[in-house]
This record gives structure tokens, sequence and C-alpha cells, in this order.
């Protein structure tokens, strides 16, 4: 009865708290503390280790989350692609190759960040906790990677729905619940991080730079007058 | 047609006194806070010499400026757009403090709070990012007046191109030669860092030309930094922002002259509105080398012509511009005399600030015979001063020496009328010849004179007034706005967490 209670706490109540911080604070701060919203690039104070830590964790970051969203968004042809045994093992190893990559830049950034007395200086309370959150969250990623394989298959015919539920104002927990502690404990950081999420530097996720494809090359603004 | 304007700007080089007042103005306005210490909106290089950041001029090392893709289309250099995207989380051209300098303080508490001892106690320099104790090992300009000459004046990029013998010249003891380049932002017309700029947070405003930041908008994508090829756009290591000379828009739009030009103690310095046309701009960058610098000028629309009078009005342009434009005294000094130039127009930024190039010492290398400026070249000695033609060349001409000798000449043929004028040792036909082969009359010469030699601040400054009351007008509810303190910042540039 406990671990029921437990169950919904952690995987009905705290996904909704988590996702109405998200999207209630990032639109606020952006709103009303636009200045705010930086990467804030550190590459200006140190620019020999930058590239090896900084490239990796972000190419790998955002595969292996893009792959998740995938999975998220199209189970059915990740499942179909999963039944030839043969592009299963690609799909996994990719993953998990993108996993290590993610936590390889990931330390990097940490040691660097750590290592060199200036950079320090930049980093404020709220990066530890995040760089903490982000480490556990890879280290258990990869660990389930290995230790409960084949989930690009299981994520998208046990989670996919779980986490539709939520987005459905449904929420369905009967696949979550037989799910091993590892797994439960990635969603869990999971929806923590995306409650953290504005309030970290995290947000320059949202304002990469889309329009800058299309634009005209020179940008010119005029008192009474929008465009060009 | 399509007319815009431009606050534009002239430095007079040969009245500068490498004074650095300039730089003090902006620093006390502009940069003197946390993450922008090591920033210098204005700073004053010697030539020769490597400037700051240190090397800027070196586009092999920086990448910074355009440059053709060969299919006829200018490119950036450091990011185009199909390589800004793999390189967004590392820009591969991006300059480090260690290229500018790492800033410091020194350590004042503890003159007062060291232990008691057999020694005075010292202050030592400590830097102004981590408060750890640091070895000072350069600093903005750490090669004033040829300080250092072998590290600095020695690899100064403009050199390229000199005889051995020229540069050997230069440095040595009994021929040394300098002059100063004071440096801002140059509010160019095909500006890099705001086509480099993935967030769009850079613009150029449309009624003066002047090239901003939007603080609210920059991401930290650093873009600018590494286009920019005059590096006059700045990081803030703290807050996360790029900053970058402003001109001093609040004082301008109140018809304060920049807090720069305010303060120039050599008076070198001239700011006015010029007319171009925008449409241009492609053609003209796109220019071979040895054409810039004409075409850029021939942009430069002249404000008296009727037709450009009417066109500038149906683009906006209210008539105490076009008047104003008409006052310029940069108009004087770059279309109408043609002797200040754009710095290095080979970027193709198109840049809006114009040096009068200087006068130099002739080169004393007669043994036991003085000068003697009378032969039949009247204008020997321009070739043979001491600042080679061709480092003038590569800094105003884009390597190419017919405008450089061009402003020189007439430029010293001034100097002959108006000595045939005062001191009278100059015969008269002399100083006529002078001025006739200068491409120059004397009415000419008497006007550049008199911009040069007697200009008040009236004559400096010609500040269009700026019709701050139509950007107000934007807002649509002005009501709503009537208490207000002003623009800006909700709760103040606050650095994301």
């Amino acid at each position: 009865m406990n671990q029921h209670f437990l169950d919904q706490f952690l995987f009905v109540a705290l996904p909704y708290v988590c996702l109405f911080t998200f999207f209630l604070m990032t639109v606020y701060r952006y709103r009303m503390q636009s200045f705010s919203y930086s990467s804030l690039s550190s590459q200006f104070l140190e620019n020999k280790h930058h590239f090896w830590a900084v490239v990796p964790f972000h190419y790998g970051i955002l595969v292996v989350t893009a792959g998740h969203f995938i999975a998220f968004l199209i189970p059915r042809t990740i499942l179909a692609w999963n039944s030839h045994p043969l592009r299963l093992y690609v799909l996994e190893v990719s993953a998990l190759a993108f996993g290590f990559l993610t936590l390889v830049g990931l330390i990097g950034v940490v040691v660097r960040r750590f290592s060199n007395t200036k950079i320090r200086n930049v980093t404020t309370p709220t990066d530890w906790i995040l760089f903490v959150m982000l480490l556990l969250q890879t280290i258990s990623g990869i660990s389930v990677a290995l230790f409960h394989p084949w989930g690009s298959s299981w994520f998208a015919s046990n989670l996919s729905p779980y986490l539709w539920s939520i987005f459905k104002l449904n929420p369905d927990i009967t696949f979550i619940a037989a799910m091993p502690h590892l797994v439960k404990f990635h969603i869990v950081l999971a929806f923590l991080t995306i409650g953290f999420f504005p309030f970290t530097r995290l947000v320059h996720v949202l304002v990469i730079p889309n329009p800058y494809l299309w634009r005209k090359p020179q940008v010119v603004r005029w008192y009474g007058r929008r465009g060009s | 047609m399509n007319v815009r304007s431009q606050v534009s700007m002239v430095f007079h080089l040969d009245k500068c006194i490498g004074c650095h007042t300039c730089s003090v103005a902006c620093k006390n306005i502009w940069t003197d806070r946390k993450g922008a210490e090591y920033m210098w909106f204005n700073n004053v290089e010697t030539k020769p010499g490597t400037g700051y950041p240190t090397k800027w001029e070196d586009q092999e090392k920086y990448k910074g400026g355009w440059e053709s893709n060969g299919n006829g289309k200018l490119d950036i250099k450091s990011t185009s757009r199909t390589k800004i995207i793999p390189n967004i989380f590392h820009n591969p051209h991006m300059p480090s403090m260690d290229d500018y300098y790492e800033p410091w303080t020194y350590d004042y508490q503890n003159l007062f709070n060291a232990p008691e001892g057999s020694d005075q106690p010292t202050a030592e320099p400590i830097s102004m990012i981590d408060g750890e104790k640091i070895d000072v090992q350069s600093g903005p300009n750490w090669d004033d007046d040829l300080g250092g000459s072998p590290i600095y004046a020695e690899n100064d990029p403009n050199l390229e191109g000199l005889t051995e013998e020229q540069k050997l010249q230069l440095s040595s003891v009994e021929r040394l030669v300098f002059f100063y380049l004071p440096r801002i932002c140059n509010h160019c017309l095909n500006p890099c860092c705001v086509a480099s700029c993935p967030s769009g947070a850079l613009y150029k405003r449309g009624e003066d030309g002047i090239v901003l930041i939007d603080q609210k908008k920059c991401r930290a994508w650093r873009s600018c930094v590494a286009a920019c090829p005059y590096k006059k756009t700045y990081f803030n290591w703290f807050t996360g922002k790029s900053e970058k000379c402003l001109l001093c828009f609040p004082r301008l739009e109140t018809g304060q002259a920049p807090a720069c030009f305010h303060s120039c103690v050599g008076r070198i310095r001239y700011l006015g509105v010029l007319l171009y046309d925008a449409d241009r701009i492609e053609e003209i960058a796109k220019l071979p080398d040895d054409e810039l610098v004409e075409g850029h000028r021939s942009m430069i629309l002249d404000p008296f012509d009727p037709e450009v009078i009417a066109n500038a009005k149906k683009s906006g342009i209210s008539d105490g511009v076009i008047e104003s434009a008409q006052r310029s005294p940069v108009y004087q000094f770059v279309v109408k005399w043609k002797i200040a130039l754009p710095p290095h127009i080979e970027y193709r930024t198109l840049p809006m600030l114009f040096y009068v190039p200087p006068m130099s010492p002739v080169q004393a290398s007669k043994p036991e015979d003085t000068i003697h400026h009378i032969s039949e070249d009247l204008f020997h000695d321009i070739d043979a001063s001491r600042v080679p033609m061709k480092f003038l060349a590569n800094l105003f001409g884009a390597g190419h020496e017919g405008v450089v000798r061009y402003a020189l000449r007439k430029q010293k043929a001034v100097r002959w009328h108006r000595r045939a004028e005062t001191v009278g040792d100059v015969d008269r036909a002399t100083a006529d010849r002078m001025l006739h082969e200068a491409n120059c009359t004397r009415e000419e010469a008497e006007e550049i004179y008199k911009l040069t030699s007697l200009c008040t601040f009236e004559d400096r400054f010609v500040i269009p007034p700026m019709h701050r009351e139509q950007a107000i007008e934007m807002m649509k509810e002005p009501h709503e706005h009537r208490t207000d303190a002003g623009f800006g910042f909700v709760g103040g540039p606050q650095r994301g967490l």
C-alpha cells in the first residue's frame, strides 16, 4: 500500500508539479528577465580545454535527448525498426556510445570548471547542483542501458504510453509500477531536472538561434517601422 | 537610390598626441563594471605596434571580416551561416582573455592588515577575475610609444610588404618613428558582427546607423567577437553578454558629442552626418581591393544635390538631418577633400570612421647635410618619410599607396600654402605649384586649414537632431508610461543563475 502511494507521488504528483513549474517559470523568466537568458559561455576565460569538454557533452546530450523524444513521439515506428535484431543492436549501441560521449564530456566540463579558478569564479551554486543532477542522470541512464538492455524497445512500448497519459491528463502508472528501481530513479530525476530547468542556465536550450538561417544578413531597426 | 543617414567620424591622426584621455573618459562612463574591466570601447594604439587585442589586424589568426567565397558572394570569414551550426558550442576563432589582457587591481588591504615585520608591506597585483595574485605580463597599451619594440612594433601586421631595409630603419634608434591610432567601433555599413549574430541581437539603427547589441537578445554565442575584424565587440565574462561601443547614443540624443570626442585634448575628432546609398552596399563591398576606397567614397551622396535631397525626404530623413549633413565636417574631409581614409577597408565591412593619415618627419639619412625640400619633385619627402608609404597604405588603402599619397600631398601643400601666407620664407609661386600638383586650390587649402587648426566645438561636432520623439511614438499607449522613470530594464540587468 505504501509502495502504491509512493508511486502515485513520484509518477503522478511530482511530474505535474515539475512540468507546471517548467512551463510557468520559463515563460515568466523570459518575459520578466530576458537578460538572464544566456549560455554564459566560459570560452573567453579558458580556450584550451573548452573544445574537448563542451563539444562532446553537447553533441552527446543532444542526440540522447532527441532519442528519448523520438521514442516518446513515434513509439510504433521505433518498435517496427527494432523488429529486426541487427537494427536493434545498431540503435542500442549508437545510443550507448552517445551516452558515454555525454558522460565523458560532462566530466570534462565539471573538471574544467573546478580546476580553473577563473571559471570557478563564474560558477554559481545552482550550476554545481545542476552538474550533480546531470552526472547522476547520465550515469543512471548508461546503467539502465547496460543492465536493462533493449531500452529503445521497452521505452517505446511501456514508457511512451505512460508519458502520453501524463500529457493527456489521465495518468496511468500501471506500466511504471513494475519497472526496476534504476529506471524509476532515472524517471524521477528526469522530472526533477525539468522542474529545476527554468532556474538554471539550461534555459539557453530554448533560445537556439533558428531564424538565423533564413534572415537577411544585416539587421536594421527603425523607430517606427518593423523589418529591415 | 535608397538614401540613409549615418553618423560618421573623422580622426585626424596628425593631431593625435596619444594622451589616452578619450579612453579614460569612455572607461569611466561605460566599462568600469564587473565583467567589463578589460574592455576598451575606445583605445589608443601606437603604430607600429601590435595593438589591442594583440595583433588584431592579423586575420590569418582571428579570421575577422568578410571574404569572397568564390562565386561572387561574400561570406563571414569566421563563422558563415553554414559554419555556425556545428560550431555553436565552441567558436573556433574566438579570442580569449589572453589575447587581450587579464585585468588586475592591487591588494591595498595588505598595506593596512599586514603583520608587523621588518619590511614595508606592499600592495601586490591581484586578478580582477578570481582575486588571485598574478604576475602582470601585459596590458591594453603595453606597447605605448614603442615600449618593447622587439615584441610589439616589429610584429605589426602592417609591416607586410615592406623591404627589410625599411623594417630595419623603422627600428633603428636614430630614425624611430611612431604615430597614434585611436580606435572605436567604426559603425560599419556592412557590419560583420551584425551579420554573424545567430540570435539577431546586433542591429544597426536605421536613423543614424549606430550599431548596437540588444542585451536582452544576446545569448552569448560569441560570433560577433570573432567576426568583427577590428575586434570592437567584447564578451562580458560575467554577464554572458557581448558589449560594444554605442557611440554614446544617449549623449548624441541630447545633443552632446560622444565622451571620447568631447574630451579629446588634441581636438582630432570630427563627427557629422553622411548620406549614403544603401542599395549599393553589397555591390561596393564586393569590389576588388584597389577599388574599395574610391567605391566606398562613391556611395556617399552629395547632400546639396536636389535629387539626393528628394530621395532622402522620400526615405523619411528629416529636414534637420539633411541640413546637418550639409554642414558635416566629415563630408568635407572624406568626399570633398579626399584626405580622410577608412581603416583596413579590405575587411569589407565599409567602416564609417575615417582617418586623416599622419604626416611624419622626413628620413634624416643624409650624413652631414640638412634636408632641403626644394627639388623638382616638391613631394619627394612624402615618399621618403620615416613612416614608409607602404605601411600607411596597408592601414588606410588596402595596400594601395595612391589614395594615401594623395591625402599626404594635399596636407603638405596646405602647410606650404600657409607657410607662404604667414611666415613668408616660401615663395608664393612654389606654394601655388604645390597646391596645383596636389589637386588643391587656395580656397580649399584655406578651408582645410581652418577646419584642421581653428576648428571650434561647433565646427567639429555637427550633431543631427535624433528625433527621439519618433521612438516614443512606437509605444502604442504613451499615457501608460507617463509615470515611468524611462526605458530600459525592469529590475536591472541580472546575470542568469
